[in-house]
């Protein structure tokens, strides 16, 4: 029995299948494109999806209004829009689309579609999981819906309501910002620290305290609260998150919420009226009624109508929560806003309106799209598919580059950079990238509540050795969050200056290193995770004489740990969503759900405010460079270095040329034989 | 026999139950969040999230519908981190491809491990013995994320036919299952040697080479049962391990098997998923010993008795 088992294996060993071309040379003959895409996508919904590698996927399978350029950045090609027509001030857009678009099951994609994604994508649903849904609120209205702003939606898109939007909406709707009631949760008022009390101050009588522990209740009993802890709640909450019961008792008392005093008593009870109402009727859709600035004209027009002036529209037109998906087939397997139970992505389900559409996706193993021969453009498509592995090992994936298994790999690993150089000096590609690698700052807690201290940090960062010495991969020192490109002009502010870095933390009235508080810094638990850390761990010790520990967690811990600002220090990575700054300044607003560190700014936000409604662009650069200016001297972020990517492909691989938001149109990809 | 296999399948079940309960509080209680994103989602969507999953309620209510949902409609739940599949889908796609890695992998191990023990155990303390013994030790000392990239490099570059990694060709099983096979292969040696050893020094051997008996009669004839008794009892849970999968073979050679399940399930907090696979893990291991009992009374007549 023992002889037969090992006699079995030592034969499987010898006479296995002796095809000995490899795995590209079959492929280039059957005009397939393999390559490396990091792991196993969540999903393909390009609603419910947030990271690269799905969107490599969605990519090739969907096609927005407009398409990437193969080899020019802020250049956009018709897709299926054939035309587009801004109106002169930018805001209102009419894109004239292709009636040859189809889905990859011959239905034409119309006007329909689009306004259907853009409603699906900001359904204001409480069980719609979204993580991408504010790329829409370009589109007027678009967060009002969304977030369910019904002061906004009942009251200000109304033209025969009594009083204008413009003083209307100085009153409190979505709650006082600072002034965060899950904050107060199971404190005890007299035990608050200063912070704290500061935000209730302006609520309180002078010696007058209030309990906490009503206030934060699962079910708050308005009967049971004083005057005080109803104003402190009504404002906490804001009118547009109160419910039926909580707005009745408003009612009879206006005066425990902001109004100014422009708004006389008959609209506030109007404005509560119309909100009852919609609670009454059991909420039904404000779709309608939000007017989000999305219209199908007729079948092939569709009317874009934004919140501001916005020239580069198509660019945000290619991003992938920008692109239709099939009303059909989505209502064929579930209603509009069916998340993760909807099968409609599923191999044999998915309609898709691209260059390619999905053939076998096998979890863990691979992804194979095929040629779409509904496709309008389909002359244009070289390749007859594309193959996306998920390999999550990148040493595994640069070794099977190697044995010729990959056209391409995602990545090369900093470690295996400069052999890589040697090797594969012609398959190497390093080329920037829009991502900036930073330092999150936690400025709640001492002593990085202190900017002094916040900029010694910053100017302690040998921005030019971490680049050099530690990534090896053509990265660039950052001197600010947002990188280099198009008419932008990164303020210059955060250099490596280690003098100037310690005489701010003489500066900073924190006397001796030694008195310093304990801090740590928080990465993930990667191996060039930790490498970084270390060097950063010594720069600091070296030019400020400070120790920070470095705590390691895995990655939904390490997320975890940031939105409950359980940190001091914690090194992040953002990459941009569409060339303009704005996808790197927007996330530091106050409630921008990555901010994350608790600093925020009036005039960081006016300036931001300014520029989304200016549409000549040299004016709109200078006041978001103004922008980064702000955040930048208070250093809630500490940036450290612009990405590049790097990644190894194979010379017969033509038309992937370098762009910034390394997003390439595989349509365009051919393969050389 | 009767009694042993229903005594197994109460323990089995008893232990199963027992597992999957410490479980289903453990993986709740690490920290992370299963639907934590680097883009950010509100408080809203996590809540909505967690209510869609039903992780909002009390543990004992989610602990009991876990229980109800397999009990009365046999649903494992749905993944937390690969939304909309079912964790039996991805068991039964990926279980599979570890069944076949594994049992080559062990055929291959007893098939190096035993022959190994043997002649260690024959040629007590000469060379051939502390080689095999090298050998061994070595096999259990180097793990397998050090010999899979040394078979990438230096067995499958130079060869045209075998690639690095993947799971396509015909050929793609033999490097994962190689580098699985010496860890098993250490164990088998080292336990047959002891078994043989043992067995060896026994009167009823002498009294068969005092006959005249051939050495490898000997052997084949009287040793190699009762010698290869330790050997089973490691066999049995040796073999639920390795046809569930290795994170680390997967990971190197990009097998789509079972392994990284465990781990990723546990890294991304996916509780219904790590639940699934222990469940399963559990059961296959009931089983496997419960093998490796019945094979252990069938060689000895003594446990047959009993």
């Amino acid at each position: 029995m023992l002889r037969t088992t090992l006699f079995t294996a030592l034969a499987s060993l010898l006479f296995v299948s002796c095809e000995r071309r490899s795995d590209v040379e079959i492929a280039n003959e059957e005009n397939i494109l393999i390559i490396g895409n990091s792991g196993e996508p969540k999903g393909l919904d390009p609603h419910l999806v947030s990271g690269v590698l799905e969107s490599n996927i969605i990519r090739a399978l969907f096609e927005g209004l407009c398409v990437e350029d193969p080899a020019k950045d802020n250049s956009s090609l018709p897709g299926v829009a054939k035309t587009w027509v801004p109106s002169e001030d930018f805001t209102e857009w009419i894109f004239n689309l292709n009636p040859d678009a189809k889905w990859s099951d011959g239905v034409p994609v119309t006007a329909h579609d689009f306004v259907f994604s853009y409603r699906r994508l900001l359904s204001p649903d409480p069980d719609w999981p979204a993580e991408y849904a504010e790329m829409l609120y370009f589109l007027k209205n678009g967060e009002a819906y969304h977030r369910s702003y019904f002061g906004n939606i009942l009251c200000g898109n109304d033209p025969d309501f009594p009083l204008a939007w413009e003083t209307l909406k100085e009153a409190n709707f979505q709650g006082e910002r600072t002034l965060k009631l899950e904050n107060f949760k199971g404190k005890e008022f007299s035990k608050l620290k200063e912070i704290d009390l500061k935000k209730l101050k302006p609520y309180l009588e002078e010696g007058e305290s209030i309990s906490l522990e009503k206030l934060t209740a699962e079910k708050v009993d308005l009967s049971d609260l004083t005057k005080t802890e109803k104003i402190i709640f009504f404002n906490a909450k804001g009118i547009d998150k109160l419910n039926k019961e909580q707005l009745q008792a408003l009612a009879k008392e206006t005066d425990l919420i902001k109004w100014t005093e422009k708004v006389p008593e008959d609209v506030r009870q109007e404005v509560l009226k119309r909100i009852i109402a919609h609670h009454e009727a059991d909420k039904p859709n404000l779709w309608d009624k939000a007017q989000v600035g999305v219209t199908a004209v007729d079948d092939f027009t569709l009317k874009i109508n934004l919140r501001g002036p916005a020239p580069f529209l198509p660019e945000i037109t290619k991003h992938y929560t920008w692109y239709p998906v099939p009303k059909h087939i989505v209502l064929k397997y579930g209603k509009i806003n069916t998340a993760f139970a909807s099968q409609w992505t599923r191999p044999g389900n998915l309609v898709s309106n691209g260059a390619f559409k999905l053939k076998t996706w096998r979890t863990n193993h691979f992804i194979e799209i095929e040629r779409n021969p509904e496709y309008w453009d389909a002359q244009t498509v070289s390749l007859d598919g594309v193959r996306y592995l998920p390999i999550k090992n990148y040493y595994t994936e640069t070794r099977m580059f190697g044995d010729g298994q990959l056209h391409m790999t995602y990545t090369v690993p900093s470690e295996l950079i400069p052999m890589a150089k040697e090797k594969y000096p012609d398959q190497l590609r390093q080329e920037p990238y829009v991502g900036v690698r930073f330092i999150r700052v936690n400025t709640r807690n001492k002593p990085f509540d202190n900017p002094k201290v916040r900029r010694a940090f910053a100017l302690a960062i040998d921005q030019k050795a971490v680049c050099e010495k530690i990534l090896q991969g053509g990265q660039t020192p950052a001197s600010g969050i947002v990188p280099p490109f198009g008419e932008y002009t990164v303020p210059d502010v955060i250099h490596f200056d280690p003098a100037k870095a310690k005489a701010l933390l003489a500066e900073s009235g924190y006397e001796s290193t030694s008195s310093f508080p304990e801090i740590s810094l928080l990465t993930t638990n990667s191996d060039s995770g930790l490498r970084e850390a270390e060097a950063l761990q010594a720069m600091w010790q070296k030019h400020l004489g400070i120790k920070v520990r470095i705590t390691q967690r895995e990655w939904t811990t390490y997320l975890q740990k940031q939105y409950d600002a359980d940190y001091d220090l914690c090194v992040a990575g953002w990459i941009g969503d569409y060339l303009d700054p704005t996808t790197f300044l927007e996330m530091w607003v106050a409630d921008g759900g990555n901010n994350n560190t608790g600093w925020s700014s009036k005039e960081f936000e006016n300036l931001l405010n300014k520029a989304e409604n200016t549409a000549d662009v040299p004016t709109r650069m200078g006041l978001l460079s103004d922008a980064e200016r702000t955040i930048l001297s208070d250093t809630p972020v500490l940036p450290i270095y612009w990405y590049t990517t790097n990644y190894l492909i194979r010379p017969e691989v033509k038309n992937w040329n370098p762009l910034l938001l390394n997003n390439h149109p595989f349509k365009f990809v051919k393969i050389e034989k | 026999m009767l009694k042993t296999i229903l005594s197994r399948v109460i323990q089995t079940i008893i232990v199963v139950f027992l597992l999957v309960t410490f479980v289903f509080f453990a993986v709740r209680a690490i920290p992370g969040n299963p639907f934590a994103s680097d883009k950010a989602t509100s408080p809203e969507a996590q809540a909505a999230l967690e209510a869609y999953y039903g992780l909002d309620k009390p543990l004992p209510i989610q602990y009991f519908n876990y229980w109800k949902n397999i009990l009365t409609e046999g649903d494992f739940g749905d993944s937390l981190a690969m939304k909309g599949r079912k964790v039996s889908t991805l068991i039964s796609e990926s279980f599979p491809v570890s069944l076949k890695l594994g049992l080559l992998s062990l055929a291959l191990g007893m098939g190096i491990g035993i022959p190994l023990g043997i002649v260690a155990a024959l040629f007590h303390n000469k060379w051939q013995d502390y080689t095999a013994m090298v050998v061994a030790m070595a096999g259990i000392c180097v793990v397998a994320f050090v010999l899979g990239p040394i078979f990438q490099l230096s067995i499958a570059r130079p060869l045209s036919w075998l690639n690095v990694a993947g799971w396509n060709r015909t050929s793609d099983i033999i490097l994962p299952s190689i580098t699985l096979c010496f860890g098993v292969a250490a164990y088998l040696a080292r336990l047959t040697r002891g078994g043989m050893l043992d067995v060896l020094s026994q009167d009823y051997i002498r009294t068969a080479r005092a006959k005249g008996v051939p050495t490898l009669q000997i052997i084949t004839k009287h040793a190699m049962r009762p010698a290869l008794m330790p050997a089973v009892t490691f066999l049995g849970p040796a073999f639920a391990a390795i046809i569930t999968g290795s994170f680390v073979v997967e990971n190197i050679f990009l097998v789509p098997g079972m392994g990284q399940h465990f781990v990723l399930g546990i890294t991304s907090k996916d509780y219904n998923l790590v639940l699934g696979l222990v469940l399963f893990y559990g059961i296959l291991m009931g089983i496997a010993n419960l093998l490796s009992d019945i094979a252990l009374i069938l060689m000895d007549p003594k446990l047959r008795t009993s």
